[in-house]
C-alpha cells in the first residue's frame, strides 16, 4: 500500500494536466455511439445500421471511435442506455429505432453538449437531429420487378400494422407494379404483429391460396420469403438482401444504406458545423437501393427499372406522380402534381387496384 | 368454397396446431402429477434456439431435434429443483423460468439471427395422403408432425390404460396417499416435469427447424401461454387436447384467411378467441363442479415434500 502524499498527488496532477494538454494537441477521437433495437445478426434493419457504422469507422480511421449497444428494448431500457452513453463522454449518439424518439429527446435535455441523431421519428431539438430513408422509392422499383414477374397478375403483401409507414410502402409497391402492368391487382393480409414468423408464414400461404404469385412483406422476419421459396413462387424482400432465404425465387430486396448520412453527420461534428435538422434521404443519396436481381428477371425489366431509377434520381419522376386514384376512384393526386412530404407521412388510403379495406 | 381450399385450410390448421399439441401434452402430464409449470414459453424458446444452433453447426436436423429436447429437459430441471426440491411457489418459479428462457435463448441465438438451415420438408405418405379432405392435412406433413401424432397416441395410452398413468394421476390427486402407498412422489413429479420440458423443447425445434427454419428472438410468440390455456380448455384430457390444439390453431389463422375473402372481422377480436373459449370452458367447469366434481388435479400447484 502506498500512501498518497501531497508530493505524489502533485506529481499525479502534473501528469494528468500533461495528458490533457497532449490530448488537446493531438485531438482525442470523436466518440460516436449507436443504439440498436435488435441483435445485429446477418440481415435486417439493425444489420444495415451496423454495416454503415463499420464503413464510417474505416472512413474516418482514428479520428473517431465508435461503439454500439444492441437489442435495446424501446422504452425505459432505451433511456437508461442512451443516458449511460451520454454520461460516458460520447459526443454523438445515433438512436436507430422509432421508439427511441422520446427517450432521446429526454436525455438530450440533460446533456446539452452531446449531439443526438434519431432515426425514423419526427421530433428535433436544439441538440437532436432526425434522419429517415425514403423506403417507398425502393418499394416502387421493387414493385416494378414484381409486376413484371407476376403471371397471374396478383401480388400478395403481408403487412404488420395498418399505420401510414406500412400503407405508404404498400401503395408505392402497387404503383411500381402498375407502371409495368396496369392490370395487376394486390391483396394485403395484416398479421397484427411485427414479429411472429409462424404467423407471417401462414399469412403468406393464405395469400398464395388466393392466387398471389409474387409476395412481399413489411414485417421483421424473412418467413414470407421462405414460404414463397417452399411453394416455388417469387418474392421481394425488405431491409436487407434476403436472397439467402429464397435462393431460387427471391427477386430483389429494397434495402437501406445509412453510411452517407452517418459520414456527413460525423464530418459536420468534426468540423463544428453540425446543426439539428430533419433529413429524409432516398435513391438520390444512395440511402435506399435495390439488392442484386435474380437472374430470372428479364434484361428489359432490369433496364426499365434502372431507367426509372435514374429519372427519379434526376428528379424527373416521382413515386406519387399524378394522376393517382384511390380505391373508390377519387382523384388523390392531380395530373402534374406530386405528394408533399407532409402528405406522404399521413397516408391512410389505398391506391386503385388494391383489394380489401384498411382495418380501422 | 371448393374442396381444394378446405383441404388447404385443414392442412394449415394441423400445422399451426402442432406446436400447441406438443407443449400442451407435456404441460398436461406435468399438471396431472400436480405440478403447474408456467415456464412453457421459456422452455420452447430455449429449445428452439438450441435446436437451431445444433442443426446449423452440426449440419443435421436430427441432431438439432435432440439438442432441443435436451435443452428443454435441462431448463425444466432448473424449475423442478427450485419448485419441488426447494419447495418454492410454483407459479412464481414458472414465471421466472419464462423470463429466464426468453433472455437465455436471445443470448444464445444472437449470433445465429439471419442464418438459415434447410428445414424438415413435408413427406407425403403414399395412398393415405390421397384420401379426400383429410389426406393432405394428416398424411402430407413433415416428420415432426408425424412424431407429434405418435407422442399423442403414447400419452393417450399411458394415461388411460396403464398403471403408470394411474400412479401419475394418484400423485396429482393426493400426494400424501400416494406416498403412503409407497410411490415416490418426488420421482414421479420430477419425471413428469422433465417430460414437459422435453415436449416444449420439441415444440421449439418444430418452430425453428420445420415451420419457419430460422432463429429469431421470441420465435414462440406466446404459444406457450396458449398451450397452458389449452390444457385447461381440454380439462386435462388427452383426446381433447388433440382437438383443442387444432381448434386453437384454426382460430389463430382464421383472421388471415377471412381477410383474404373480404370478411370484415377485427383481427384483434379473433386473436383473442382461444382465450375467450378457455374462459367459457372454465365457467362451464365450475358449474359442473357442483354436480360432478372438477377435472383439475386436486393437488395442482400445491407444494409437497414427503418429510414435511
Amino acid at each position: 500500500m502506498t500512501l498518497l502524499t501531497r508530493k505524489t498527488f502533485l506529481r499525479l496532477l502534473g501528469a494528468a494536466s500533461l495528458l490533457t494538454l497532449s490530448a488537446s494537441v493531438f485531438a482525442a477521437p470523436l466518440k460516436v455511439g449507436f443504439v440498436y433495437v435488435s441483435p445485429i445478426g446477418d440481415a435486417g434493419w439493425t444489420y444495415q445500421h451496423d454495416e454503415a457504422r463499420k464503413i464510417v469507422q474505416k472512413e474516418f480511421g482514428d479520428k473517431i471511435e465508435t461503439t454500439f449497444v444492441e437489442s435495446v428494448a424501446e422504452g425505459a431500457d432505451a433511456e437508461r442506455v442512451i443516458r449511460n452513453m451520454a454520461s460516458r463522454g460520447y459526443d454523438l449518439i445515433f438512436t436507430t429505432s422509432f421508439g427511441y424518439m422520446n427517450p432521446t429527446i429526454k436525455v438530450a435535455k440533460m446533456f446539452p453538449k452531446v449531439k443526438f441523431e434519431h432515426a425514423t421519428g419526427y421530433k428535433t431539438a436544439a441538440n437532436v437531429g432526425n434522419y429517415q430513408a425514403r423506403d417507398y422509392e425502393g418499394r416502387y422499383l421493387a414493385g416494378m420487378v414484381a409486376g413484371a414477374m407476376s403471371k397471374k397478375e396478383v401480388i400478395g403483401y403481408v403487412g404488420a400494422f395498418p399505420i401510414p409507414e406500412v400503407i405508404r410502402g404498400i401503395n408505392s409497391f402497387m404503383l411500381g407494379a402498375q407502371a409495368v402492368n396496369p392490370n395487376v391487382k394486390m391483396k394485403v393480409v395484416w398479421v397484427n404483429t411485427w414479429h411472429d414468423p409462424a404467423k407471417e408464414r401462414e399469412a403468406a400461404e393464405s395469400l398464395i391460396l388466393q392466387g398471389a404469385d409474387v409476395l412481399t412483406m413489411h414485417t421483421d422476419s424473412a418467413a414470407t420469403i421462405q414460404a414463397a421459396e417452399a411453394k416455388g413462387i417469387y418474392s421481394v424482400g425488405f431491409n436487407s438482401d434476403m436472397s439467402a432465404y429464397g435462393p431460387k425465387t427471391h427477386l430483389t430486396s429494397s434495402t437501406q444504406h445509412w453510411e452517407s448520412i452517418y459520414s456527413a453527420k460525423i464530418k459536420a461534428v468534426l468540423d463544428g458545423t453540425w446543426k439539428p435538422e430533419a433529413i429524409w434521404h432516398g435513391l438520390k443519396e444512395n440511402v435506399v437501393a435495390l439488392s442484386p436481381m435474380n437472374p430470372v428477371v428479364p434484361k428489359e425489366v432490369v433496364a426499365k427499372v434502372d431507367a426509372y431509377k435514374m429519372e427519379m434520381i434526376a428528379g424527373k419522376r416521382a413515386v406519387y406522380q399524378g394522376p393517382i386514384y384511390d380505391q373508390a376512384g377519387t382523384l388523390k393526386v392531380a395530373e402534374g402534381k406530386t405528394l408533399s412530404d407532409e402528405e406522404l407521412h399521413q397516408q391512410n388510403w389505398y391506391v386503385k387496384g388494391i383489394d380489401g379495406k384498411i382495418p380501422q | 368454397m371448393d374442396i381444394g381450399l378446405i383441404e388447404n385450410i385443414l392442412f394449415a390448421m394441423v400445422r399451426t396446431g402442432t406446436p400447441l399439441l406438443l407443449v400442451a401434452l407435456g404441460a398436461m402430464m406435468s399438471e396431472r402429477s400436480g405440478v403447474l409449470n408456467l415456464g412453457q414459453e421459456g422452455m420452447i424458446l430455449v429449445g428452439a434456439a438450441c435446436g437451431f444452433i445444433a442443426a446449423y453447426a452440426g449440419g443435421s436436423l436430427g441432431l438439432g431435434v435432440l439438442a432441443a429436447v435436451a435443452a428443454g429437459i435441462f431448463v425444466s430441471l432448473i424449475f423442478a429443483f427450485i419448485a419441488l426440491t426447494l419447495i418454492s411457489n410454483q407459479v412464481a418459479t414458472g414465471l421466472a423460468l419464462t423470463i429466464f428462457g426468453t433472455g437465455l435463448s436471445a443470448f444464445l441465438g444472437a449470433a445465429y439471427v439471419g442464418q438459415t438451415v434447410t428445414g424438415f420438408a413435408p413427406i407425403a405418405i403414399p395412398f393415405l395422403s390421397d384420401i379426400p379432405l383429410i389426406g393432405q392435412a394428416l398424411f402430407a406433413q413433415d416428420l415432426l408432425v408425424y412424431l407429434s401424432f405418435i407422442l399423442f397416441a403414447a400419452v393417450f395410452v399411458v394415461m388411460r390404460y396403464t398403471r403408470l398413468g394411474l400412479i401419475i394421476r394418484a400423485v396429482g390427486e393426493n400426494p400424501e396417499v400416494a406416498h403412503a402407498l409407497g410411490y415416490k412422489v418426488m420421482v414421479v413429479r420430477y419425471c413428469a416435469v422433465m417430460f414437459g420440458g422435453a415436449m416444449a423443447g420439441l415444440a421449439g425445434a418444430y418452430l425453428s427447424l420445420a415451420y419457419t427454419p430460422m432463429w429469431s428472438e421470441g420465435i414462440a410468440a406466446g404459444r406457450g401461454w396458449i398451450a397452458l390455456a389449452l390444457v385447461v380448455f381440454a380439462s386435462w384430457r388427452t383426446e381433447r387436447i388433440l382437438f383443442g390444439a387444432w381448434l386453437f390453431g384454426f382460430a389463430s389463422i382464421l383472421h388471415l384467411l377471412l381477410q383474404g375473402y373480404g370478411y370484415e372481422i377485427s383481427p384483434n377480436l379473433l386473436a383473442m378467441l382461444p382465450y375467450v373459449i378457455t374462459i367459457i370452458v372454465l365457467v362451464m367447469m365450475m358449474y359442473r363442479q357442483k354436480n360432478q366434481g372438477l377435472f383439475a388435479p386436486r393437488s395442482l400447484g400445491q407444494p409437497y415434500h414427503p418429510l414435511k
